[in-house]
Formats: structure tokens, sequence, C-alpha cells
């Protein structure tokens, strides 16, 4: 048990020992462990964002669906409006339609008869007169007596 | 057993002699064959086995962690890398747990000094007839390889920390707050200063030495135990040296553990003020 020479020989290479693992192996071994919890905490961090992003993205996506379940309710109602309308138009339209071509009908059909009374008229009138004459035996002056056919003609 | 060695205590103190190179007496030098002609070399002699091993391990140590170093990334680590992360992620801790102040130099001292002890301790189970004996075989008298178990090699190491110590205490408190507290503590009075230094004294040389003879002694013991286990017949042996072996392995773990953990404890105390 003899302290000699070992001892100062063990703290030289007990020096250069801890000289070499603090130059060349501790800074790259915890520099790599601290790169790695890093990545760890980023790795956590965004898949928390991830998953609050997806929270975000289904409400926003919810909320789509039920605003264009609404617009499209909107636009059918709409659609049925509108169709109700056009048949009340097109409905109305056949009505006046119906009622003008009745009217003109009607009006023809007015026309036609008063043509015919007057023709009637006209021949009854020609026809009281050849009576007339035929009653009378003598030529009656048309022309002095046509006033009074003319009358007659009008009462008849 | 070594061929030369028959009786008990011969083999025994064959066993407990380094092999040691220095000046004979009569001023020739040479390896000592024997314990009075290494006490005679006096200082200027050095422990070649212990020198060896103890540089050897060291090198083993470094070369392993560089390796890994080299090649470390901070993807999925495998292999070498995750058991070089673990240890370093280990040290990490126990520095930051008691080391409070910021320094460089101390998570990799206590890296050098767990992972070398306990390496140096590591020889401890290998057989104590093995290298000795192959070493006998080519012609080298003695061999201890356990570094560890040689009184030069713990106290070189528990002396660089206490030169440490010293160093950082002056830097941190000056050369008047460390003097301050030496003889300021612990009764603040001019009168007292003597028995305050003297008290002090005696606590700050207690570090090293109790780091290194704690270390050496358990060592030293274990080996002991490990060549008196030795000298029973051969088919008795394993009955004793495996549970003493096994109850080995916590024991040089824990002495590193304990080495590095000291270490790291006076070296926070001397970056604090009192």
């Amino acid at each position: 048990m003899n302290i000699n020479l070992t001892l100062i020989g063990q703290a030289i290479s007990f020096a250069i020992f801890v000289w070499f693992c603090m130059k060349f192996v501790w800074p790259p071994v915890i520099a790599a462990l601290e790169e790695r919890s890093k990545k760890i905490a980023d790795g956590l961090e965004a898949a928390n964002r991830a998953s609050r992003d997806l929270e975000l993205a289904q409400e926003q996506a919810t909320k789509t669906l039920r605003e264009s379940k609404e617009q499209a309710a909107e636009i059918i109602e709409q659609a049925n409006k509108r169709a109700n309308q056009i048949i009340d138009e097109a409905k109305e339209q056949a009505l006046t339609d119906g009622q003008r071509l009745r009217d003109a009908a009607q009006a023809e059909i007015e026309q036609d008869a008063a043509r015919a009374k007057e023709a009637l008229r006209s021949q009854v009138s020609a026809l009281a007169l050849i009576g007339a004459e035929k009653i009378l035996g003598a030529s009656v002056d048309e022309k002095a007596h046509s006033e009074i056919v003319e009358q007659l003609a009008k009462e008849l | 057993m070594a061929s030369e060695n028959l009786t008990a205590s011969g083999y025994i103190k064959h066993h407990l002699q380094n092999l040691t190179f220095g000046q004979h007496p009569d001023g020739s030098w040479g390896i000592a064959h024997g314990a009075d002609e290494a006490a005679a070399m006096g200082f200027w002699a050095i422990h070649l086995d212990t020198m060896l091993f103890s540089i050897g391990l060291g090198i083993l140590f470094l070369w392993l962690f560089r390796m890994a170093a080299k090649k470390v990334s901070a993807d999925t680590p495998s292999g070498l890398q995750n058991f070089v992360e673990m240890m370093v992620e280990f040290v990490d801790n126990s520095v930051k747990e008691s080391f409070h102040g910021k320094s460089r130099v101390i998570a990799p001292l206590a890296l050098t000094i767990f992972v070398w002890i306990f390496l140096m301790n590591l020889m401890d189970l290998i057989p104590v007839d093995f290298i000795p004996h192959l070493a006998t075989l080519a012609g080298v008298p003695y061999f201890r390889i356990v570094p560890t178990t040689d009184i030069n090699a713990t106290l070189g190491m528990s002396l660089s920390v206490f030169a440490l110590i010293i160093f950082y205490s002056v830097k941190i408190k000056g050369v008047g707050g460390f003097t301050k507290e030496l003889t300021l503590q612990p009764f603040n009075t001019p009168i007292m200063i003597p028995f305050n230094f003297v008290l002090e004294m005696v606590g700050l040389l207690a570090k090293p030495v109790s780091l290194a003879l704690r270390l050496f002694g358990n060592l030293y013991a274990g080996e002991l135990i490990f060549i008196l286990i030795a000298i029973l017949p051969w088919f008795a042996q394993w009955a004793l040296s495996v549970p003493w072996a096994i109850f080995h392995i916590l024991v040089i773990t824990l002495q590193a553990f304990i080495f590095m953990m000291l270490t790291i404890v006076y070296l926070s105390m001397a970056h604090e003020d009192h």
C-alpha cells in the first residue's frame, strides 16, 4: 500500500479523460437529447393544434351543412311559390282569354242577328208593299209612300 | 493458484502486490519483487498494472462514448446510442438535482467518474486468478487488475476533485471569501478564528480522504474476500464466490455512484456561499 508516482499518473490521466469527455463526448450527446426533447414537445404541440383544427373544421363543416340545408329549403320553397304563381297566372290568363273569346263570339252573334233582322225587316217591308199594291190594285207611288212603308217596316 | 506461492498467506500477499516499477535502493531500475522491495522504492515508483488497466479502461470508455457521440442523432436512437444516452441522461439528472450553479465541467466530470470507476470496479468480477496467472505465464510476477483497489488510483482521483473544490471555492467566493468561510465558521468572532480554522480544515481535508478511502476500502475488501474464497478447494468455491459476485455487482455500481454524487455535492458546496 505504497503511495507513489501512480497517484500523480492517475490524476493526470483522470484530468485528460475528463477534458476529453467534456470536449468530445458530452456536448454532442446532450445536444441530441435536447434536440429530441424539443422535437417531441413540438410534435405534441402539433398534435394538439391538429386536433384543435380538426374540431374547428368539423364545426365549420356542420355549420356549412346546416346553412346549405336551409338554403336548399328556401330555394325549394321559392320554387314552389313561383310554380304556384305561374299556375295562377296561367289560370287567370286562360280565364281572361276565354272571356274575351266568348265576348267576341257573343258580339259576332249579336251582329249576325242584327244583320239578319235588318235583312228580314227590309224583305218584310218589300213584301208588305207588294201586298198593299195588290190589295189596293193601284200602283202606289213608291216614293210617296215609302215613308209610311219605312215606318211600317220599323214597327215590324 | 500461482505456482510459486503455495501457502495461503503467500498467495494472498502475492495477489495484493502491485507490479511496481522503480529504482531499487542499490540504484538499479526494475520491477520490485515482493512488498519489501516495493516499499523500499519510496515515492518515485509506479504501479504499472494500475496504470495500464486504468488508462486502458478510460480509453475504452471514451472510445465507446465517442463512437456513440459521433453518430448521435435526434432521431430514434438504437443500440449503443441508447445506452450512452441513458448514462448521459442519468448523470445529467443527478447533476441537475444537486448542483444548481452553472458549470460546463461538472457534468462531463461526473460522467467520467461514474463510468470510469464503474469499469475499474468491474475488473473485480473477473475471477481473481485469470489475469494474474496469465501474467505469470508471460513472465510478469505480479498483476493486480482492479485499479480501484490501489489507494493511489482512488487518491489520485479524489485529490483531483479536491483541487477542483479549491479552484471553484476561490473562483466563486474569491480568496477573501474562501478564507472567511474557513475562519469565521461556525463561530463568527475573531477570538474563535483558530478554532474555526482547525475545524473547517479538518472538514475540508476529510473530503478527498473520505472519497478515496471509501472507494478503496470497499473494493479492497471485496477483492480480499474474492481472494479468500479462491483459497478454498476448487469444487466449493462457486458456493461462495457466486453470491459474493452477485452482491458485488451492487457494490461496484453503488461505489461508482457514491463517488460521483459526492463529487457533485462537494463541488456544489464549493459553488455556494453560506
